[in-house]
C-alpha cells in the first residue's frame, strides 16, 4: 500500500543531508512551510544551498534557518526586503554567497528542472548584468540568454489538502512556487493542514499530482502573516 | 529670503489618473510596485481591465477593509488584495509564462532611467554597498505588449531621469514604449522621442530645457 503520509516532521525531514540542496516554498510568508523549515533547524543539517524567491522575513522561517549560519548559498530573486535584516547582515559579512536571478528565470528553470529539460532561452535579462557571460542567441529577431535547470535535493513545500498518494491542492496566492520545486527536487516534503481519504479531492482539482511528492505531513492551521513589506504603524 | 519658484506639475494621482486613461476595456495589465499600483484606483468604471500579479493572482480586487485581510492572498509587493469573481490563481511558471509568452497587455513600472530608445533602468542602482534584489523587474520589462513607465522627469538634484544612455545597471533593452512623467508623456518611437502631452502652464521649449534627449512636439 502507498502511503506517503509521514508521522512527523522530524520523521519526514531525517534524510536531509549536509551540503543538500534544499527548494523552499513560499513568496514572502505566503506559502512559506515554516514548521517544515522549523524543523529543519531542529534536524541541524548545514552547508545548504537554499532556493527561494526570497531571503527570509524577520527572524522567523527561513530568516532563522539564515540566522543558524547552516546555509552557505542562496539562490533567490529578490533578497532585499523591509524586514530580510538577517540576511543582510550574512551578505554584508561575506557569510552568504547570493545567486540573484530574475523572478521568471528563477521559476523557469525551476520548472525546466522538473521537466527534464537541460536548458533553455530566454528573453529575460538579455543586455543586463545578470546574464553576463551566459551564452545568447539570435532567434527569429529575438535576442535570448541560454539559462540551466536549477535541480534540488529535497523540496519543502506548503500545500493545503492532501492524500496518501500525494495529491496536493493549495490555497489561494500560497501556491506559487510550491507546484514546480515539488517536480524538481528527489525528495518533496509538504506540510499540509488537512490530509483526506483517496477520491476526496475532486480529481480536477488536484494541483500537484502525487507522483511528484514523497511526504505530507499535518500541521495545524494557522493564519498566515504579514510579511516583506513596511507596514504602516 | 530665498525666493520660491513654483512650477506646474501633475500630482502623482493626476499621473496615475493619465496611465489609466490609456488602459483600454478588456485589457490585464501589470501594475509595478510602488507608484503604479496607484494606477488601480483611476480606472475608469465603465471599462473592465483584468489585473495580474507575478507572484500567481490574475483579477485582483482592492485592499481588503481592515480586519478583513489574508496573507495568503497578496500581491506582488506581499500586500492583501481580493479577489474578484472570475479571478484565479497559478504556480509561478505559469505567471511568468503569461509574461514572458506576450499575454499581458500592458505593464507599469517605476524607473530610475529610462533612454531615448527605451532601454529602462529600475532595479539597481549599481551602489557597491547595495544589497542586490532583483525579483520580476526583468521578466515585467520585456514580456507585457506595452511597457509605460510612470516617473519624474528630473531627480531631486535635478537631473534628467530620460538620458540618452542608461548609466544605472539596464533592466531590459528597447522595452519601454511611453513615460508618463510629472510634466510631459513621451512615446519613445524609431523615430525619436515624441511629446503627446505637456502639463498646462508649461511651455515645450521649457520641458526640452529639463533633459538631454532631443524631443518632438508630437501634440495632436
Amino acid at each position: 500500500m502507498i502511503n506517503k503520509i509521514a508521522s512527523s516532521i522530524e520523521q519526514a525531514l531525517a534524510p536531509i543531508h549536509d551540503g543538500a540542496t534544499v527548494m523552499i516554498g513560499g513568496f514572502g510568508g505566503a506559502g512559506q512551510p515554516a514548521e517544515l523549515i522549523d524543523g529543519l533547524i531542529a534536524h541541524g543539517a548545514k552547508d545548504l544551498v537554499i532556493v527561494n524567491n526570497n531571503a527570509g522575513n524577520a527572524e522567523i522561517g527561513l530568516a532563522a534557518l539564515l540566522k543558524t549560519g547552516r546555509v552557505r548559498k542562496i539562490i533567490c530573486s529578490f533578497p532585499r526586503q523591509a524586514d530580510s535584516y538577517v540576511f543582510d547582515e550574512l551578505y554584508r559579512s561575506g557569510k552568504i554567497e547570493l545567486e540573484l536571478v530574475p523572478q521568471g528565470n528563477l521559476a523557469e528553470r525551476i520548472r525546466a528542472a522538473g521537466a527534464g529539460i537541460g536548458g533553455f532561452f530566454t528573453p529575460t535579462g538579455y543586455g543586463t548584468e545578470l546574464a553576463k557571460g551566459k551564452e545568447t542567441r539570435e532567434i527569429n529577431g529575438r535576442h535570448y540568454v541560454l539559462e540551466h535547470p536549477i535541480h534540488a535535493d529535497f523540496a519543502l513545500i506548503k500545500a493545503e489538502t492532501g492524500d496518501r498518494w500525494g495529491n496536493l491542492t493549495y490555497r489561494k496566492t500560497a501556491r506559487n512556487f510550491g507546484p514546480i520545486m515539488a517536480t524538481a527536487a528527489k525528495m518533496t516534503i509538504a506540510s499540509v493542514h488537512e490530509i483526506v481519504e483517496l477520491g476526496s479531492i475532486d480529481p480536477e482539482t488536484v494541483v500537484t499530482p502525487g507522483i511528484f511528492v514523497k511526504h505530507i505531513v499535518k500541521v495545524p492551521r494557522t493564519a498566515t502573516g504579514p510579511a516583506g513589506f513596511k507596514q504602516e504603524a | 529670503m530665498s525666493e520660491t519658484i513654483t512650477t506646474p506639475v501633475w500630482t502623482r494621482d493626476q499621473i496615475a489618473a493619465r496611465v489609466a486613461q490609456d488602459i483600454p476595456d478588456g485589457a490585464v495589465v501589470n501594475l509595478g510596485i510602488g507608484l503604479p499600483t496607484k494606477v488601480a484606483n483611476h480606472l475608469p468604471s465603465d471599462r473592465e481591465v483584468i489585473l495580474h500579479s507575478e507572484n500567481g493572482v490574475i483579477g485582483m480586487g482592492p485592499a481588503p477593509a481592515k480586519g478583513e485581510e489574508d496573507y495568503d492572498l497578496i500581491n506582488a509587493g506581499k500586500q492583501p488584495v481580493t479577489l474578484l469573481p472570475g479571478g484565479c490563481f497559478f504556480h509561478h511558471a505559469d505567471s511568468f509564462a503569461m509574461m514572458r509568452g506576450g499575454h499581458l497587455d500592458v505593464c507599469v513600472l517605476g524607473a530610475f532611467q529610462v533612454s531615448a530608445k527605451g532601454d529602462l533602468a529600475n532595479w539597481s542602482t549599481g551602489a557597491p554597498d547595495a544589497i542586490p534584489a532583483v525579483g520580476g523587474a526583468m521578466d515585467l520589462a520585456i514580456g507585457a505588449k506595452k511597457t509605460y513607465v510612470m516617473m519624474d522627469l528630473q531627480t531631486k538634484t535635478g537631473e534628467s531621469k530620460l538620458v540618452e544612455e542608461c548609466t544605472y545597471p539596464i533592466t531590459g533593452l528597447s522595452c519601454v514604449s511611453r513615460v508618463y512623467t510629472e510634466v510631459a508623456v513621451i512615446d519613445l518611437t524609431p523615430e525619436g522621442a515624441k511629446v503627446i502631452d505637456i502639463v498646462d502652464g508649461l511651455s515645450f521649449d521649457e520641458l526640452q530645457k529639463r533633459t538631454p534627449v532631443k524631443l518632438i512636439d508630437a501634440r495632436g
